[in-house]
């Protein structure tokens, strides 16, 4: 399995891939969404999952994630907003441009495994 | 620092006597871990300073202080999501066939914690039964702090992160400051009552399901014995008890039977089962 980070705090792409690599993912990084759109047209093999920062400079996170929709060879994609946006109109915003998931920022290792394994990406008390 | 023998012994007691909960050896820094605030939030300078004090007065306030701080647990949203799969799937459909005349269930959260298996068994209910149904979940835990704030419906960003899912969480809960709170239509099938399983339980009516779930770990055999007893009581001839992964009362209560439903296991009380065994309603 093979996931995207992508956030330009380099921190949070750290602390993100530290969690997806412990669940066995091939992680791969962006700084924001341009470069992610880039790097995955170059990809032979499309990502699993992408975990997506909202705020970033040259391409904002809803934006890639309207992008990935709109391109039927990244369909199979997971999309994951993790983000500090937490307003209920936002989160609305992002499952309809879509987001498959949405983690509000801060969040704990156990609540990230627990969003991945309600879409089938982990087993279920795989932080247990 | 970690707890003195006498300390841990001191405070394994009085949860034993008060809530018939077993505190192993090897628990003293969980003890301890828990009850660093109780002690900061009266003034204590320490535990240590904290249980000695208690030990010299005994003071039924902070006794109940040092019970809801190890009574209580860190929950999530569809915990394990396999029990509330199998409501779904199987005891629903069931439920649809064999209420077909009252057009109502009832389901009962033994040891509510902070509600949000409560509620997640409401968001269950509101999804998955037909129009026209309706349904009432009881809440009950042991800390009276925990009814309070499961009452209080209001969780913060960190906790509704915890396994719930974001359309679920835009559907059924409304921002409020920093919080988030449960919304009124989902708010209205649910109470919350305080309430000691171990102790001869109030009368009320029976319930369909029951989610008693990493409750009986904390006992001992006899004392699972007790609760499963009660606990069958107000559970109906045909209605589900739903145990935790590590639970069963194999070995403990025969008057119930696991079954399969879905992709884990429920209990039912077995035909023929002696009065008093799920016998009313």
């Amino acid at each position: 399995m093979r996931a995207m980070v992508i956030d330009d705090s380099r921190a949070m792409r750290m602390i993100l891939k530290r969690i997806v690599t412990k669940l066995n993912f091939e992680a791969v990084e962006a700084g924001d969404g341009r470069e992610a759109l880039d790097l995955l047209a170059d990809m032979t093999e499309v990502p699993d999952l992408a975990l997506i920062d909202w705020n970033m400079p040259n391409m904002n996170g809803l934006e890639f994630v309207t992008n990935v929709r709109a391109d039927p060879r990244l369909r199979e994609m997971t999309l994951v907003m993790v983000t500090t946006e937490s307003e209920q109109s936002q989160i609305v915003r992002a499952l309809a441009a879509g987001a498959h998931e949405y983690v509000i920022k801060p969040f704990t290792e156990g609540a990230m495994i627990e969003k991945l394994a309600l879409l089938g990406l982990v087993p279920t008390g795989a932080n247990s | 620092m970690t707890l003195s023998q006498a300390e841990f012994a001191f405070v394994s007691q009085l949860v034993r006597r008060e809530a018939s909960i077993v505190l192993a050896p090897g628990k003293e820094y969980l003890v301890e871990a828990r009850l660093i605030p109780v002690a900061r939030a009266v003034g204590a300078p320490s535990v240590t300073e904290f249980l000695a004090d208690l030990q010299r007065r005994p003071n039924p306030q902070n006794q109940r202080k040092i019970i809801d701080a190890l009574t209580t647990n860190e929950t999530s949203w569809f915990r394990d999501r396999e029990p509330f799969a199998a409501l779904t799937d199987v005891v629903l459909p069931e439920l649809v066939k064999s209420r077909a005349a009252t057009r109502k269930v009832r389901l009962w959260s033994a040891a509510s914690s902070s509600g949000q298996e409560a509620y997640s068994l409401a968001i269950t209910l509101q999804e998955n039964l037909p129009p026209g149904w309706s349904y009432e979940i009881m809440g009950t835990d042991i800390s009276t702090e925990m009814v309070k704030r499961a009452e209080t419906a209001e969780y913060s960003q960190v906790e509704v992160n915890r396994g719930l899912p974001a359309s679920q969480l835009v559907q059924y809960f409304e921002r409020v400051g920093a919080h988030w709170r449960i919304t009124q239509s989902l708010r209205r099938n649910v109470s919350f009552r305080l309430m000691n399983l171990t102790a001869p339980l109030p009368a009320m009516q029976p319930f369909d399901v029951i989610f008693l779930r990493n409750v009986l770990i904390y006992f001992d055999v006899a004392t699972k014995r007790t609760v499963l007893q009660n606990v069958a009581k107000l559970l109906r001839p045909d209605g589900w008890l739903f145990l935790g992964a590590a639970e069963t009362t194999i070995g403990i209560d025969d008057n119930y039977e696991r079954v399969a439903a879905g992709r884990t296991s429920a209990y039912r009380v077995r035909t023929g089962a002696p009065a008093g065994a799920a016998r009313r309603g």
